[in-house]
């Protein structure tokens, strides 16, 4: 049945940007910095990930796992020697940094990788699972697509136990909710927000290479998909990680029933910005976003 | 309570000499030196805007002095990040109560303990804790935000104490508590001392309550010390009682209150 097939599509969609969405929160919750490179950070991984696997000839498992403990590492450095030194600046001076070093990532990588599509071999990249075959059709699933919910659940699942059972996770959340009683519990904060800025890193870089073999290829400006992830934070409440994967879902599965039902021209044109129209809605309705934390910050 | 001290003892826990610290342009600490012996609480009194959060501060390693040190046993630990401060065994518990709200009773006191490794020690500290407050084990799986003013008082009170300071900085713990609450802290701070050897630095406006609980007290003025002594004897000084403690002898000394000087200006 058709409806399954988007539902699927949807939920797979919205686990990407959910992904991306998690990486921009968990970011914004320790240092209250806006990463608007979030996007351009996945762009390297996927292409260190293609890197590896596509031309260095590593099995997709390995190539796939070396290239986010990289973006992983590439994220706490970014932390360690730049955006470190930016805190306690006004925001908007973070928010143009972020955006030009994404800016400089984009063209690095169109110079190194050229601005052609490339795309690399994923073990269950094409194959399907046809359920449901009768006479009035038959419903048709990705296995990409499969792939990218189970990656989410699991994913989603580790970051949970690792924030609430571990000792260095609890100390994240400490320093994010007060940053200067962290310190005073001889907390390393500023160690502990690189070590932040490289898990989001790694988290987008595993929404990329899950995605790569539902997107087929990619090019330097895949990253682009993040402001669309941003708009999933924005629902989710930015501050809240389940609120943050919550908002991917809503947009990913919007998305796919606007392509899917919207009559003529209307699915192609209105499918892409579906999510913001939702996102106005939301803010419309309520500003804090859908599940913002009642207590506030101090800061 | 308070027993004779020598006057200058040999090797103090912490020494603070001739610090000066500024924020931004002004100067708000100018040229504090104060000692902390082992096993002893000191108290820094002064009103507002004095400077006593700021000596704190600049003890911990939240703000760097611009002249002077800081000696915790032995080392100068003046400039360095307050996290190090802390791991090298200063607590520092901070005015206002800062709890890491939506986090547990029980994870907020784990993470006092966050820069200790010897975990069966942890477990059974946290059980001395709760035996101090018995309250917070109550509400063990509670998170921290919704707890009362005075139980997140005790709260972090506790939380410092399970880093097993050897030094801790207390930041006006009665603001904002009512006095029955104010009493019941500091009577827990004092066993805190006794009990468990902490010695402690307390920071206060309630001088009346500070000078009951600590052994020697300094006076803090517009970022000087005016005044130093044992706290019994404080208590007894003419001047503390009129400025800070609010007790009049107007008439038996004679003289119209505005025209009391305090001796030191």
């Amino acid at each position: 049945m058709e409806l399954i097939q988007v539902l699927v599509a949807g939920i797979a969609q919205g686990c990407v940007y959910g992904l991306i969405a998690l990486g921009f929160v968990l970011i914004y919750k320790a240092t209250e910095q806006v990463n608007f490179a979030q996007g351009d950070i996945m762009m390297l991984g996927m292409f260190a990930a293609f890197t590896l696997i596509a031309i260095a000839g590593f099995p997709w498992w390995l190539g796939a796992l070396i290239g986010i403990a990289i973006t992983g590492l590439f994220g706490f450095c970014l932390d360690a020697a730049v955006l470190r030194r930016i805190i306690g600046q006004p925001q908007f001076a973070v928010i143009i940094l972020t955006i030009a070093v994404g800016f400089i990532f984009r063209s690095v990588a169109g110079g190194v990788w050229g601005a052609d599509p490339v795309s690399f071999d994923t073990p269950y990249g094409g194959m399907v699972i046809t359920i449901d075959e009768n006479e009035t059709g038959r419903t048709v699933l990705d296995v990409a697509e499969l792939a990218i919910i189970l990656g989410t659940v699991v994913l989603v699942g580790a970051l949970y136990a690792f924030f609430r059972f571990t000792r260095i996770g609890v100390a994240m959340q400490a320093s994010s909710q007060n940053q200067l009683a962290a310190y005073y519990m001889g907390i390393p904060v500023k160690y502990v927000i690189s070590l932040i800025w490289g898990i989001s890193a790694a988290v987008s870089c595993i929404a990329g290479i899950l995605l790569a073999p539902k997107i087929a290829t990619f090019d330097p400006d895949v990253g682009f998909l993040a402001i669309t992830a941003f708009a999933a934070a924005v629902i989710g409440g930015f501050g809240s990680l389940p609120g943050a994967v919550l908002g991917g879902l809503i947009i990913g599965i919007t998305e796919q029933l606007a392509q899917a039902y919207l009559p003529g021209e209307y699915a192609r044109s209105i499918a892409p910005v579906s999510g913001f129209i939702i996102m106005l809605v939301v803010l419309l309705i309520r500003p804090d976003g859908l599940f913002a934390q009642i207590q506030r910050k101090k800061v | 309570m308070a027993e004779t001290l020598p006057d200058s003892l040999p090797d103090p826990l912490l020494s603070v000499r001739n610090i000066e610290t500024y924020y931004g342009p002004i100067m708000a600490i100018r040229g504090v030196s104060l000692d902390v012996p082992k096993g002893r609480i000191v108290t820094v009194l002064g009103a507002n805007g004095a400077g006593k959060t700021t000596i704190l501060k600049t003890i911990s390693g939240v703000m760097d002095p611009q002249k002077g040190s800081v000696t915790f046993e032995g080392a100068e630990i003046q400039g360095r990040d307050p996290d190090w401060v802390a791991r090298r065994g200063i607590a520092h518990v901070p005015e206002g109560r800062e709890v890491f709200p939506f986090l547990t009773v029980r994870e907020n006191l784990l993470m006092g303990a966050f820069a200790r490794s010897d975990r069966a020690a942890v477990a059974e500290d946290l059980d001395m804790v709760y035996g101090y407050f018995p309250i917070l084990k109550e509400r063990a799986e509670q998170q921290a935000g919704y707890l009362s003013g005075g139980q997140q008082q005790m709260l972090v009170i506790a939380r410092a104490l399970m880093a097993r300071p050897r030094l801790m900085l207390l930041d006006e713990p009665s603001l904002g508590l009512s006095p029955l609450l104010v009493k019941e802290i500091f009577g827990i701070v004092r066993r805190l001392n006794e009990e468990q050897g902490v010695t402690m630095l307390l920071v206060e406006q309630n001088a009346n309550m500070a000078l009951q609980t600590a052994n020697y007290g300094y006076v803090l003025e517009l970022g000087r010390i005016v005044m130093d002594d044992e706290c019994g004897r404080l208590l007894e000084s003419d001047d503390i009682k009129e400025f800070y403690l609010g007790v009049k002898k107007d008439a038996v000394r004679g003289k119209k209150r505005w025209r009391r000087k305090k001796t030191w200006r």
